[in-house]
């Protein structure tokens, strides 16, 4: 992609920003969901309610926070309660969206966070679930951002951390997470994916530009569903890149 | 039988829940609600001075082999001068809640810590944390359990309510539960499996705040993350903060007290508590610190000589402020979020 003029997180940005639909609630992480977020509110969705984990509902991001207890996520906000209240808010229904990141992720859409081998002997201990698991468990739509390669791309994550649909159709119900929740997109350096209604496996929605089907599928380490009609993505627009890089992150804190 | 029970009947039937789930992590405290209320009537409710030095705090109030959790984490309104005397004195064998980032951190990384009920130790934008993989990855944390972060805020609030455990929708499914000491059950009243986390009492809770008064009214400022429900889960409360003020402040708006003073066992006066994290409407992060750290933990040989540096080297957390200067600290004042300017 190094004659594009974006680069994988601007891309990654932008394709997520899309996403978020005006007047909804949004869970966000920091880092390319916050970016995509305040994308969001700036170009399609000012009344994009952001929600932060430790308290901050409804800020409005104009700087950019590097911790999600940090004080930019409660800027001008309309509420700063805390870590229970926002999670027991998705737990009783309000939080649409909910978005993820993972070491690896399977074509269920569950994702691991939590260590790579053995897990009382791993060969690499990851941070753990934090807030991933609350969010993958309780809002009602999923979205996972991630750089598209084999080495994430698995049959089998080692640690299923955050549920996706589990083993398939049926199974977070059968576990007792809250009905009709669930993994919606996964959003990628190579492509836009979501999940077959009924199977609940991951099947490819789009390519990124310059990419093509067979990219997409080489890079993942599990049969990939593809339909007959795969869309092409269009590129960051040069009003999208203009915003994200003089109002969103005018420091460069992140792009 | 050949009749319906009846209403009496019914209610002396013996039901049997089931139990469709156990985790098979480590119980690192149990969840003695009994013992809490003896240990709770014992406490003092004296509302008298509780002022001491960070140094006083940590000798009279966390033993090896405690278990101790801190809130909110690393670089949001962390107890840093308290997890510094910590280190400064080696209080070792810590069983740890976390959720964190600089503070489990530094304890890793003097390998004061030998459980971890963990959420998340990582360190956000900058990554995975270094001495978590290495404390782990050698043994040397000699137990983890897995829960997810409202988990922990969740058993906080069992132990803060009183009861032995509390009924979430979270972690159902997933290894991490598996790897948990949650149980899941069929819920008696709607049949769907339901999540228990038992109540997690902290033998030491540590909690930064903005303003105390000698006796340990405390009070925060913007989000409280999981304060008011780790403040009433732990036996022994520490609290530091950026300002002691009068009791008449406190009284003048009690709305605003989140602890009160008889949870407290020691008041600590810590301006620049935080450092270098940050506290919303005083001071900012101070980044150029918190890299030092993500830098100095990449291996353990630097990581030594930065708490040489910055913990060892000096006497107490007025000697750590010494070493940034007054106007450095003053400088994060403007970068604090929300500062009235």
């Amino acid at each position: 992609m190094s004659d594009q003029p974006y680069n994988a997180s601007e891309l990654l940005i932008c394709t997520a920003s899309r996403l978020m639909e005006d007047g909804t609630t949004a869970f966000i992480g920091t880092g390319i969901p916050m970016l995509a977020a305040s994308l969001a509110q700036k170009m399609h969705a000012p009344n994009l309610v952001t929600i932060f984990e430790f308290g901050g509902t409804g800020a409005i991001l104009e700087t950019l926070p590097l911790a999600v207890g940090g004080g930019c996520t409660f800027n001008r906000a309309v509420a700063a309660s805390g870590i229970r209240d926002i999670v027991e808010t998705a737990q009783r229904g309000f939080v649409e969206y909910g978005f993820l990141g993972g070491a690896q992720i399977d074509p269920y859409g569950n994702l691991n966070t939590t260590v790579i081998g053995d897990h009382d002997h791993p060969k690499v201990r990851l941070p753990g679930s934090g807030g991933g698991n609350d969010v993958g468990s309780n809002c009602w739509r999923t979205i996972a951002i991630m750089p598209h390669d084999r080495r994430r791309f698995v049959e089998k994550v080692d640690f299923i951390t955050t549920p996706g649909y589990l083993t398939g159709p049926g199974a977070r119900e059968a576990a007792g997470l809250p009905r009709g929740t669930g993994p919606y997109r996964v959003v990628t350096t190579l492509a836009l994916l979501s999940y077959h209604p009924e199977s609940k496996r991951m099947q490819l929605l789009a390519t990124q530009p310059g990419v093509s089907v067979d990219q997409v599928i080489e890079s993942t380490g599990f049969d990939l569903l593809i339909p007959d009609q795969v869309e092409a993505n269009p590129a960051p627009s040069a009003e999208e890149l203009r915003i994200l890089r003089e109002e969103v992150d005018a420091d460069g804190l992140y792009i | 039988m050949d009749r319906p029970l009846t209403k009496s009947e019914e209610a002396v039937r013996a039901e049997s829940v089931r139990i469709l789930e156990t985790g098979v992590g480590e119980l690192l405290q149990p969840p003695d609600v009994e013992a809490f209320r003896m240990w709770n009537r014992a406490k003092s409710k004296e509302m008298v001075d509780k002022r001491m030095s960070e140094a006083e705090a940590v000798r009279r109030f966390i033993k090896p082999g405690d278990y101790i959790g801190t809130e909110l984490y690393g670089t949001v309104r962390c107890p840093m001068s308290l997890v510094h005397e910590i280190v400064r004195q080696g209080v070792r064998d810590l069983r740890v809640a976390g959720q964190g980032v600089l503070e489990l951190d530094m304890l890793l990384g003097a390998s004061l810590v030998k459980a971890i009920d963990l959420t998340y130790i990582g360190l956000e934008v900058y990554g995975l944390s270094n001495c978590l993989r290495r404390e782990v990855e050698s043994g040397r944390v000699e137990t983890v359990v897995e829960w997810s972060n409202a988990g922990i805020a969740w058993r906080f609030k069992a132990a803060a309510m009183g009861v032995p455990f509390i009924p979430v929708r979270s972690m159902l499914g997933t290894d991490t539960l598996k790897f948990s000491a949650a149980k899941v059950i069929e819920d008696p009243f709607t049949g769907l499996p339901i999540a228990l986390l038992p109540a997690l009492i902290l033998d030491v809770g540590l909690i930064h705040v903005h303003r105390a008064d000698a006796c340990g009214n405390a009070q925060i400022d913007g989000i409280s993350g999981f304060a008011a429900e780790m403040a009433r889960a732990s036996k022994r409360l520490i609290i530091s903060a950026e300002e002691i003020v009068e009791t008449e402040v406190i009284r003048r708006r009690p709305d605003r007290t989140i602890i009160p003073y008889y949870l407290v066992d020691a008041v600590i006066e810590a301006p620049f508590g935080s450092h270098p994290g940050e506290m919303c409407y005083r001071y900012a992060r101070d980044e150029e610190q918190i890299r030092n750290w993500v830098e100095a933990s990449k291996t353990s040989e630097t990581t030594a000589g930065f708490l040489d540096k910055y913990i060892h080297g000096v006497t107490d957390h007025q000697a750590y402020l010494d070493l940034f200067g007054e106007a450095r600290l003053e400088g994060l004042k403007g970068g604090a979020p929300g500062r009235e300017p």
